[in-house]
C-alpha cells in the first residue's frame, strides 16, 4: 500500500470548492421548483380534482418508478430528438428539470401525507369562520403540514445535493465532474474521490445542522 | 330573525335530524338539552353546513339556504353570518392567541390588520387573557383555550353564535371560568344557540330551553316551564336522570 499524497489532496480542496456554488445552485433551484410542484400536486391529491388526479397519479408513479439517471438521459439525450425546440438545452438546465420532476414526485407524497395528518378539527374551524377551501389550506392546513413534512423534505434536499453529481453524466462540470477531470490528469483517483466525498459530507453535515434550526423554528407553535 | 324549516339529516338509514322547525328571534338565547346521540350537535353542525343537511331551509336575515339547492357561495355566506364554538376548542394550532382572533377578521372580513389587532386585544382583555396574546394553543390550559375559542367567535359579530357543548371537554377546574364568560356574552343579548349539559347554566342564561330526543324537538318553553313543569314524559325522565 502506498502512502496518501496529502499535499495533492490539500491542493485539490480549493479547486473542488470552486464548484460548490454550482452544485448548491443546481440543488437549490431544483428544490424550489420541486417544492412548488410538489405542493400543487399534494393539494390536488387531497382535493382529488377529476382527470387532473389521474394525470398526477401517473406522473408520480412514473417519476418514482424509474431511476433518476434514466430520466436525466431521457430528457437530455432523448427528448431533443423528438422535440427539436429542446435541442439547445444545456446540461445544467436539463439536470435541474430532471431533479425537479424526480424529487417533486417523492415530495408530493410526503406533503400529501402531512396534509392528511392535520387534525380534522382544524379544517372545521377554518370553514366555520368562513374561510374558503383555498384560504383554509394556505393559512391553516399547509403551515401545520409543513412542520410535519419538514424533516422528510430536508432529507430529500440532502439526497438532491448528492444527486447533482449525476449531472456530470450530462457533461456538466460540477463537483463530481471537476474531480473526475483532476483525477484523470493526476491518476491519483483515490485521493481525488476521497476529497470530493469529504466535501459532499461536509455540505450535508452543515445542512443537518440547519435542519435542526429549522425544526426548532417550526416547532415553536407546539413548544410548551 | 332566524328560521329553520324541515331540517333533516340522515346517516345511511339512521335519521339523526327528523325535520327540525325552529325560529330564533334576534337577541334570543336558546339552550338545547337532551340525551346523548339525539342530534343536538348535528343540528348545530347542519346550521353552518359543517355537516350538510339532506333537506330543509335555513334563513338568516335576507339569506336563504335550501339544502337541496345550496351552492358553495351560499354555504360560505351562511358561515359568515354564524360563529361556532367547538367542544374541543379547535383553535388554529399554528396561530397565537391573538392571531386566532384576527385570522378571520383579516382573511374573511377584509379588515385592516391594525383594526383587527385592536379588536383582538380588546377581546383578549375581556376574556382575561391579555397576558397570553403571543401564546400558542399548545401552551394554554383547556379553560384558556376555550375562552379564546369563544373570543374568536365573539370577534366575528355573527348574527348567530352556535356553541356545541363548550364545557364538556374541560377538566372540572376550568368549567367555571368558561361558564362565566358565556354568561357575559349572553348578557349582551348575542343571539345564541347552545347545546349544553349544564342545566343550572341553561336555566340562568336561556330565554328558551329546547328538549330534543330522537332527532326531534320534543318540547320547548321558558326555563321555568321545562325544568319545573315538563309536559312530556321524556323530558321529565331525562331531567330526573341528570339531576
Amino acid at each position: 500500500m502506498r502512502a496518501l499524497d496529502i499535499d495533492y489532496m490539500l491542493g485539490l480542496v480549493p479547486v473542488i470548492l470552486g464548484y460548490v456554488p454550482l452544485t448548491i445552485g443546481m440543488a437549490l433551484a431544483a428544490m424550489v421548483c420541486a417544492l412548488l410542484l410538489a405542493c400543487l400536486m399534494a393539494v390536488e391529491r387531497v382535493m382529488r380534482v377529476p382527470v387532473l388526479d389521474q394525470f398526477v397519479q401517473l406522473f408520480i408513479s412514473f417519476f418514482r418508478g424509474t431511476p433518476l439517471l434514466v430520466q436525466l438521459f431521457l430528457f437530455y439525450y432523448g427528448l431533443p430528438q423528438i422535440l427539436p425546440v429542446l435541442s439547445g438545452i444545456n446540461g445544467v438546465t436539463a439536470a435541474i428539470i430532471g431533479l425537479t420532476l424526480h424529487f417533486s414526485a417523492y415530495m408530493a407524497e410526503s406533503i400529501r401525507a402531512a396534509i392528511l395528518g392535520v387534525d380534522r378539527s382544524q379544517w372545521e374551524a377554518a370553514q366555520a369562520v368562513g374561510m374558503t377551501q383555498a384560504q383554509s389550506m394556505r393559512r391553516i392546513i399547509l403551515p401545520q403540514a409543513a412542520r410535519v413534512a419538514a424533516p422528510t423534505l430536508v432529507n430529500y434536499f440532502i439526497d438532491m445535493i448528492k444527486s447533482t453529481s449525476l449531472a456530470f453524466t450530462l457533461g456538466v462540470t460540477e463537483m463530481m465532474g471537476a474531480t473526475q477531470k483532476e483525477a484523470a490528469g493526476s491518476f491519483l483517483y483515490f485521493e481525488a474521490f476521497l476529497v470530493v466525498a469529504v466535501l459532499y459530507w461536509a455540505i450535508v453535515e452543515t445542512l443537518s445542522f440547519l435542519q435542526k434550526q429549522l425544526e426548532r423554528h417550526l416547532n415553536k407553535a407546539i413548544a410548551r | 330573525m332566524i328560521s329553520i324549516r324541515g331540517l333533516t339529516k340522515r346517516y345511511g338509514t339512521n335519521t339523526v335530524l327528523d325535520g327540525i322547525d325552529l325560529d330564533i328571534a334576534a337577541g334570543e338565547r336558546v339552550a338545547i338539552i337532551g340525551p346523548s346521540g339525539t342530534g343536538k350537535s348535528t343540528l348545530l353542525r347542519c346550521l353552518n353546513y359543517l355537516d350538510r343537511p339532506d333537506s330543509g331551509v335555513i334563513r338568516i336575515g335576507d339569506l336563504t339556504v335550501d339544502a337541496t339547492t345550496a351552492t358553495s357561495a351560499q354555504i360560505l355566506a351562511l358561515r359568515r353570518r354564524t360563529a361556532f364554538v367547538f367542544q374541543n376548542y379547535a383553535l388554529f394550532a399554528n396561530k397565537t392567541a391573538r392571531d386566532n382572533i384576527t385570522e378571520a377578521l383579516i382573511t374573511v372580513q377584509r379588515k385592516p390588520r391594525a383594526e383587527a389587532e385592536a379588536r383582538a386585544d380588546a377581546i383578549l382583555g375581556e376574556i382575561g387573557l391579555s397576558d397570553k396574546t403571543a401564546s400558542y394553543p399548545a401552551a394554554l390550559s383547556g379553560g384558556q383555550q376555550q375562552r379564546i375559542g369563544i373570543g374568536r367567535a365573539m370577534a366575528l359579530d355573527a348574527a348567530l353564535m352556535l356553541l356545541d357543548e363548550p364545557t364538556s371537554a374541560l377538566d372540572p377546574e376550568w368549567v367555571g371560568e368558561v361558564l362565566d364568560l358565556m354568561r357575559r356574552v349572553a348578557e349582551r343579548r348575542q343571539t345564541m344557540l347552545i347545546v349544553t349539559h349544564e342545566m343550572q347554566f341553561a336555566r340562568e342564561i336561556a330565554d328558551r330551553v329546547i328538549f330534543m330526543d330522537g332527532g326531534r324537538i320534543v318540547e320547548q318553553g321558558t326555563p321555568a316551564q321545562i325544568f319545573d313543569a315538563p309536559q312530556d314524559m321524556r323530558t321529565a325522565n331525562f331531567l330526573r336522570r341528570v339531576r
